[in-house]
């Protein structure tokens, strides 16, 4: 009931709204030169609706892993705003914001790294629900931490509430990364690469178990990867949107099965036809898109106008001058690129 | 598999390889049988633990102390690398047996600029003329797309990852060898790097006639670059074959669900699933078919004995209960 109250309430209002935000790192070359910035995220619009499932994909250093952490409140951005809910995050009373960021929650990459060594699963399990007061007594504890390894899926419960990290294989780690993360009922879960360490046979699995859990607890996510097949498969699975990242902006984005089937953006164009596929006559059929260069430009000095136009096979005149705004090609379609929007 | 070890350059029979950890040894490789023909690109997949880079780790010799060959033999041109000292083994790697590593950053050494990468090895090698190493290491980074003068006097923190990447495979080509090995070579770039250097691998393929094993997780990859492949599972190969009959036509159960765990781009969404259960603990294997607690088709033979690797379509071999004819 208080659930449905609540939908109401938000109906209209995105989960998250992001408006024109930056991100900045200064760095230094040396010790006497001057700070200049690294724009890892730079001008983004972005919201994410209640239960939506949307996939960030883009190379390394595209900045899809700081967007994911400013959203989830772990990185302070340099510019524009993040609405939870209809409100800033930089404007809320304590209690507001102690809300927004346990409705937050981030599942990264290294299930390796992200587990305490020296605490079991229920010592990793238990301390979130004390701090949040969803457990009352030790009884009640035992309980929600054993329907908690229910639900991903480590069954029976009592083989692993006692088990040290190092006793799990990557998988489980995962699982129980994953369990820590919904266990305080949040509204979106950033996953920054969650299957990128776990072995091939078992990712499917993984992506399905946070499918699953979205159906049953109504969670949103933000998929971080940089792999078109897993993006691909949990959007479209999730009935969700893929938006494509280059040098901090996104340069596309739109409906799952949209963006991979018929990709606008030569960015995404390429990396598409780049990407090597499980059947050898397919593959080996693919006309990759030459770009006119391999590497990717400094961050630290990124081009002007479109930040592609240096690698773009499609470079009009104007592409190096101004930078093409996102405009909507088709049905909830994004890209930006002069290609498809008139000058 | 007699008769085709007569046309193979290299050729591994039976061999058994184990790590000593703290609970026991780990049955790393164990009883894998595999040729190697000469001129073509053998992909070998599997699962991390699977021992594919212990497999290619025991090729060069190069396994880390306390990992051991128990038992078996690979010989290479006729002669068994296994049992010759290492003085004479020398020879034979780099020369005529090199390797591409995994990570191309910790691979190269951070205090030494690329060009001394160079000299360094062809010195070890034997060879002192400067002159005429600078001048191989130029032509072969042109080749792989680098322009040599800035990349040879260029430290490796100072390139990119597929730069990195390409300079090794320019130093394992130095010596010209006639079998190279590639242990997860594009793992870690990204997908335009990762292209690049696998249309430069057809590419060297071509015009070097060079013999290549490339191992990777990441069956695309075989499906877009291999002649034939070898699947993986627990410390053995479960199938070998021609790599369109195996995408084709996948025998094996593990190599049927391997093909269909991968989340591809143009296949069904429910035609992908993934392989329930977790890869076995290699120091107390499960008895029988390695893959029968994961297996659909698991029958009362696969939990006690183990199946014998036969050949079950022309040139197609498989390791699975489900094709013997008892």
């Amino acid at each position: 009931m208080l659930a449905l109250r609540e939908e109401v309430m938000h109906m209209g209002t995105p989960l998250i709204e992001i408006r024109n935000l930056r991100v900045y790192f200064s760095v230094r070359r040396s010790l006497f030169s001057k700070r200049i910035h690294v724009k890892a995220v730079d001008g983004i619009d972005l919201s994410i609706e209640h239960g939506e499932v949307v996939t960030l994909v883009g190379e390394s250093g595209c900045g899809k892993t700081t967007l994911g952490k400013a959203i989830a409140g772990l990185v302070k951005p340099t510019g524009g705003d993040i609405l939870f809910e209809g409100r800033s995050i930089f404007s809320m009373d304590r209690r507001s914001y102690l809300e927004y960021r346990r409705s937050v929650q981030i599942v990264h990459q290294d299930p390796y790294a992200s587990l305490n060594p020296t605490k079991t699963v229920f010592q990793t399990l238990a301390p979130p629900l004390r701090r949040w007061g969803l457990a009352r007594s030790r009884v009640e504890l035992e309980e929600r931490v054993a329907k908690l390894l229910e639900l991903v899926g480590l069954t029976p419960a009592e083989e692993f509430l006692n088990k040290y990290p190092h006793q799990l294989s990557g998988g489980q780690r995962q699982r129980v990364v994953i369990a820590r993360a919904i266990s305080v009922n949040p509204k979106l879960v950033v996953a920054d690469e969650p299957i990128t360490m776990i072995d091939v046979s078992l990712r499917l699995g993984i992506l399905d178990l946070m499918l699953e859990l979205r159906q049953r607890l109504r969670t949103a996510y933000l998929f971080v990867t940089h792999d078109f097949g897993a993006a691909r498969y949990f959007s479209a699975k999730g009935g969700g949107r893929i938006a494509v990242m280059y040098l901090g902006k996104i340069v596309e984005i739109g409906p799952a099965e949209d963006v991979i089937r018929d990709p606008l953006h030569p960015y995404t164009r390429v990396l598409l036809s780049a990407v090597p596929l499980p059947d050898p006559e397919v593959s080996r059929k693919k006309r990759p898109i030459q770009l006119k260069s391999l590497d990717i430009p400094s961050p630290l000095n990124p081009p002007p106008g479109c930040k592609f136009h240096t690698r773009c096979p499609f470079e009009v005149d104007v592409c190096s001058r101004e930078e093409p705004p996102l405009t909507e090609v088709r049905l909830g379609h994004y890209v930006a690129c002069w290609l498809y929007t008139k000058k | 598999m007699s008769k085709d070890s007569l046309h193979s350059l290299l050729s591994i029979e039976d061999l058994r390889v184990v790590h000593q950890s703290g609970r026991g040894f780990v049955k790393a490789v164990d009883g894998v049988s595999l040729n190697v023909f000469r001129g073509e690109v053998l992909g070998i997949v599997g699962e991390s633990g699977s021992g594919k880079s212990t497999l290619a780790h025991t090729v060069l010799r190069i396994l880390p102390p306390p990992a051991q060959v128990l038992g078996g033999s690979i010989t290479f041109n006729g002669i068994d690398i296994l049992r010759i000292p290492e003085n004479e083994f020398r020879k034979f790697r780099w020369r005529k047996l090199a390797m591409v590593p995994q990570t191309a950053l910790n691979a190269l050494n951070p205090t030494m600029k690329i060009a001394e990468h160079f000299l360094e090895t062809a010195r070890f090698h034997g060879i002192k003329d400067r002159g005429q190493v600078m001048e191989k290491a130029s032509k072969l980074l042109e080749f792989l797309g680098l322009e040599p003068s800035r990349v040879l006097s260029s430290y490796p923190h100072e390139l990119s990852g597929g730069m990195r990447q390409r300079v090794l495979i320019a130093l394992s080509l130095l010596l010209d060898p006639e079998l190279l090995i590639l242990d997860e070579p594009t793992t870690a770039l990204d997908v335009l790097t990762q292209r690049f250097i696998l249309d430069l691998l057809k590419d060297i393929k071509a015009k070097l006639n060079l013999t290549m094993i490339f191992i990777t997780h990441d069956i695309a990859i075989i499906a877009d670059l291999a002649d034939r492949v070898a699947v993986m599972y627990a410390g053995k190969i479960v199938e070998v074959g021609n790599v369109y009959t195996v995408f084709k036509n996948a025998k094996h159960p593990y190599s049927q669900a391997l093909i269909k765990s991968v989340p591809s781009l143009v296949d069904k969404l429910d035609d992908m699933k993934p392989i329930p259960g977790s890869p076995p603990d290699l120091v107390n294997p499960p008895p029988g078919c390695r893959f029968h607690p994961r297996c659909s088709f698991t029958m009362d033979i696969c939990r006690k004995e183990e199946p014998p690797m036969i050949e079950a379509d022309k040139g197609c071999f498989v390791a699975c209960w489900l094709y013997v004819k008892r």
